[in-house]
């Protein structure tokens, strides 16, 4: 079952998008196998070629590591499904073998970086799924996708590079790279400076990643001029990956061996995660193109996430991995939305759609359903994350109430910038529009997404399990 | 330990900031690229230098070899040189297509013709 990932990288030269889908819905058909035998309590480890776990590569499934694999390969499936239009119309017959590949090895990258155990595997995987996701991004026919793939290669290198610095650190003072065993070990290692060293090394190399708010320079362009569907797929799990790995490396490998580092890794990463979610609302707000408002909007969301992660409770860290899935749905649906906004108007920004909604009902109805929960409106997914993490904050002694101010402010800024969109759709001026349709493919996928989110609003025991269940496996780490 | 004892440290530490200051402060993109290389290759020489052992030889049996380096950082580090390749020859195809587009390499040039 855990071989899905290599599956997928055999099969990616075949028929170009009913394979990717096939294999992409197989994918997410395992991972929600796998949640049901991971709810069970039980962690799930294969071991790749036999080798026992601290000698040979490791896979292991954990709830948290479920989580983050439904996101993906969900994304994935609905990215697809609703994608084929819109990616036909700007792909030519030939390039769509090598895209479609692409596709499939960024999925089976991200899919490996969660279920790997191995510090170093998940470097392969992870610049596996970036330099596919960098030909994804660079696909699309507006010529300004490619600066802005350029700086995400550079930067997205260079973050990657940081990781393998750190992971070369604690190898060298721990002789591993298997998580659990480097966990044992690391604790008999007397100087505690270059696990130090390691441990900045890539929290930065991973916040680079992560897109954490001011390393976040090199989002919000990939994510506007890439094709809408890519941005779909990438704008639901790319970075969700990358803070994965961030908290499972810190939680497990560092917390309980470093003097104090509870504290300096809240200290460092809470400032941040507040401005991240201010100049991410801020930004969006003022923003008149679609895809670039939705981008910063991410910047803040990704704040949500790492303020959950660094108050270090259990609330907390429920909160930061529920809203990982939450904003997934969320993103995913608004940036499907605008894939079939795009194939009607003439282009993504503000004065483009206005007065759309009148000839495209549902679509704009799933756009409001998707930026509901984005805003965090009561019944809606994106309301459960946002109430675990005032919830959370309102815990602390001191600073709490400022916390709680502090998401109804950035909830009042997202109310702002939806706002902004259906008020351009429902009540603006019919604009000049070109003959397309919306492929009812696409419109499925996206009602599949937008009521996705109000399913787990209303009935959200699943994700909740599963990321209190996370939560207090990353706790039981710290001591 | 004198500073100087552990040199390959320092080099590695040189070579890494050579390599980031010329993808950050470089405008031209072949010379961004050509940084990041660098900064690469720096990581790759910090794996290779803490595998050896001194006065130890490559690791395999049957030579009347007593003391043996550790293989393994050298094997992870192939696969990261296979990484930094694909890297850079995607990073190339890029700035190629770039060109064709922009007819620049130089990033300020680039902005400006997006500006207008």
């Amino acid at each position: 079952m855990l071989m899905a990932p290599f599956v997928l990288l055999l099969r990616g030269r075949g028929l170009p998008w009913a394979a990717a889908t096939a294999a992409s819905l197989l994918a997410f058909a395992i991972a929600i196998r796998l949640t049901v035998v991971v709810t069970g309590g039980e962690a799930l480890a294969y071991e790749m070629g036999s080798w026992p776990a601290p000698y040979g590569i490791e896979l292991r499934v954990d709830a948290l590591a479920v989580l983050v694999l439904l996101v993906v390969t969900g994304a994935s499936s609905a990215a697809l499904i609703g994608g084929r239009e819109s990616m036909a119309s700007i792909l030519s017959a030939e390039r769509e073998p090598y895209f479609y590949a692409a596709w499939l090895l960024a999925l089976a990258g991200l899919a490996g970086i969660v279920v790997s155990a191995d510090a170093f595997n998940i470097f392969v995987f992870m610049e596996i799924s970036s330099l596919a996701s960098y030909v994804l991004v660079a696909g699309g026919p507006d010529r300004r996708a490619l600066p802005a793939t350029f700086k995400y290669l550079i930067l997205g290198t260079i973050g990657a590079t940081f990781y393998l610095i750190g992971v070369g650190l604690i190898y060298m003072m721990t002789g591993t790279l298997n998580f659990a065993d480097m966990e044992l070990r690391i604790q008999d290692v007397a100087d505690q400076r270059p696990i130090l060293a390691a441990a900045g090394f890539i929290t930065v190399g991973l916040a680079l990643k992560a897109a954490i708010f001011p390393l976040h320079v090199w989002l919000p362009n990939a994510y506007t001029y890439a094709p809408h569907v890519v941005t779909a797929f990438l704008a639901a799990c790319a970075t969700k990956v990358s803070l994965y790995v961030l908290l499972r490396f810190d939680f497990f490998v560092f917390q309980q061996n470093l003097t104090a580092h509870a504290f300096q890794f809240s200290a460092f990463l809470m400032p941040l995660a507040i401005l991240g979610i201010l100049v991410g609302s801020a930004v969006a707000m003022f923003e008149r193109n679609l895809k670039r408002m939705l981008a910063f909007s991410s910047v803040a969301q990704i704040g949500y996430m790492m303020l959950g992660a660094s108050l270090v409770t259990a609330t907390g860290l429920t909160a930061a991995t529920l809203h990982m899935f939450n904003h997934a749905l969320a993103k995913g649906g608004l940036f499907l939305a605008i894939a079939a906004v795009a194939m009607v108007a003439a282009g993504c920004r503000l004065g483009d759609i206005s007065g759309l909604a009148r000839r495209m009902p549902w679509t704009f109805a799933a756009l409001v359903l998707a930026g509901l929960s984005l805003i965090g409106v009561p019944g809606t997914a994106g309301f459960i994350s946002k109430w675990t993490l005032i919830n959370a904050a309102l815990e602390l002694e001191t600073g709490g109430i400022a916390l709680v101010a502090l998401i109804l402010v950035s909830s009042l800024m997202a109310v702002v910038y939806v706002w902004r969109i259906v008020e351009a759709a429902y009540f603006g001026q019919p604009a000049e529009t070109g003959s397309g349709r919306v492929p009812a493919a696409l419109v499925i996928a996206l009602w599949g997404v937008a009521i996705a989110n109000v399913v787990f609003g209303l009935a959200p025991e699943l994700p909740l399990t599963l990321s209190a269940a996370a939560a207090d496996i990353m706790l039981g780490h710290v001591r | 330990m004198s500073i100087l004892g552990i040199y390959y440290y320092w080099v590695f530490a040189i070579l890494l900031m050579i390599g980031f200051f010329a993808v950050i402060a470089k405008p031209n993109l072949i010379k961004k690229l050509i940084g990041l290389s660098l900064f690469q290759a720096a990581v790759f020489l910090l794996y290779i230098s803490m595998g050896n052992v001194e006065g130890a030889s490559a690791p395999i049996f049957g030579f009347g070899a007593e003391t043996f380096s550790n293989p393994l950082p050298q094997v992870l580090i192939l696969t990261a040189i296979v990484v930094g390749i694909s890297t850079t020859a995607l990073g190339l195809g890029i700035v190629v297509r770039i060109k064709e587009e922009y007819g620049s390499i130089e990033e300020q040039e680039i902005q400006e013709m997006d500006r207008r």
